[in-house]
């Protein structure tokens, strides 16, 4: 990745002139270095994961979730949820048809949790701007979250929280057509995926650029530090608050984490930060609500929140 | 030929039913064209992603946008 460095380099302190280290010319470069750094990789990554996209299909992993033991099926959810994609407009109908195959209602949270949380585009991100060990942190933390939250309403029986028309709704066993055989259309598939998901995530990926930008080369380390560094004890749950009206995809967020761990943040500040814009947002929320009673979608706000304020806090006691 | 596009909230399936309509146009193929947004409905097919295609009520396509070309063998097929 070093090219990108290089480039940026290149750019705005050769062809613009720019004096190094000020506000503007840090910002520029950062900027710079990160927009092609993140589209080059997320263009690469959305192809090779189209090449196997089709197996993942919503479709297939209701099948593999119906009718198994809840030893099998909570693990198997998050881990499918982690790998499998899905806009979040699929939410309501992913939700309904899991239900409906008899998968468990934890079950099913644990799949929702997990998958806007962690995706493979984000992971191969994080280890190109943040490194392994962030990344490994970052979706071990987001399975137990996950599976945590999965269990945890599985416990509480919350069944009649969720909206009594999704009980009566029933699956037609239509034979779902095959997805792309044969090399050329599978090549073919995977260009349409970086067309249909580079086109949707590019506002987000630029505004999280911008951001970490501004904030790289504008905002004081030692101020950001007074208000979310380690002398601030609530410095974790404000970040969790923040990032719930906040709505980015976990691409989106990444380089403005970058940003922030540069200027010396606490880890689990800036993982709680992450963790809460990714997976709890206000869009979501709306959409789950046309399945879920408030008071799921509250206790479901509520763990989620929890979860992301005690792996703040933890990580911040423990590195 | 009776085709709905089914899908709840996103712009893709207002591109599909685009997509649809302007294919069929460039044809001179005859359809009726509908979209289903109730959820019922669209699971009913065994679709849980979105956008998909039923023609004459058989699911020929879910989740994604689909490319032209198979439009087009749709509307011919």
């Amino acid at each position: 990745m070093e090219v990108f460095t290089l480039f940026a380099d290149w750019l705005v302190y050769g062809v613009l002139g720019l004096a190094p280290a000020t506000p503007l010319s840090g910002a520029l470069q950062f900027f710079v270095e990160d927009v092609g750094k993140i589209f080059f990789l997320l263009v690469l990554v959305v192809f090779v994961i189209g090449f196997f996209r089709s197996m993942l299909a919503p479709e297939r992993v209701r099948k593999m979730l119906g009718g198994r033991n809840r030893l099998f099926s909570f693990p198997a959810a998050v881990g499918l949820g982690a790998v499998t994609p899905f806009c979040s407009c699929s939410s309501v109908p992913l939700f309904i048809g899991f239900l409906e195959a008899g998968i468990p209602l934890g079950v099913t949270m644990a799949f929702l949790i997990t998958s806007p949380m962690i995706n493979e585009i984000a992971v191969f991100l994080l280890i190109s701007t943040l490194g392994l060990e962030f990344t490994v942190v970052y979706v071990v933390t987001g399975l137990v979250v996950g599976l945590v939250g999965g269990l945890v309403i599985d416990r509480l029986h919350l069944e009649h929280w969720v909206e009594d028309y999704v009980w009566k709704i029933r699956m037609g066993e239509s034979a779902l057509p095959e997805g792309p055989q044969g090399l050329k259309a599978r090549f073919d598939y995977a260009v349409d995926q970086v067309k249909e998901i580079v086109g949707r995530l590019w506002p987000y990926v630029l505004g999280g650029v911008a951001i970490g930008a501004g904030l790289h080369g504008f905002v004081p380390a030692e101020q950001l530090m007074r208000y979310a560094g380690p002398e601030n004890p609530f410095a974790v749950p404000l970040s969790v608050l923040i990032g719930i009206p906040l709505y980015s995809n976990a691409t989106g967020i990444i380089p403005v984490v970058e940003a922030l761990l540069a200027k010396g943040l606490p880890v689990g500040t800036v993982l709680a930060l992450m963790m809460s814009v990714a997976a709890l947002s206000l869009p979501e929320i709306m959409m789950l609500k046309k399945v879920l009673k408030w008071q799921m979608l509250a206790v479901f706000v509520g763990i989620l929140a929890v979860s992301f304020i005690v792996v703040g806090y933890l990580f911040n006691a423990f590195f | 030929m009776e085709i709905k596009v089914l899908g709840g909230c996103c712009g893709n399936c207002e591109t599909v039913m685009k997509m649809v309509a302007e294919k069929a146009a460039d044809l001179g193929k005859d359809i009726s064209l509908e979209k289903v947004t109730d959820m019922g409905a669209i699971l009913g097919y065994g679709v849980m992603s979105t956008p998909g295609v039923v023609i004459d009520g058989k699911v020929v396509h879910a989740g994604g946008i689909p490319k032209p070309s198979q439009i087009e063998a749709w509307l011919k097929g």
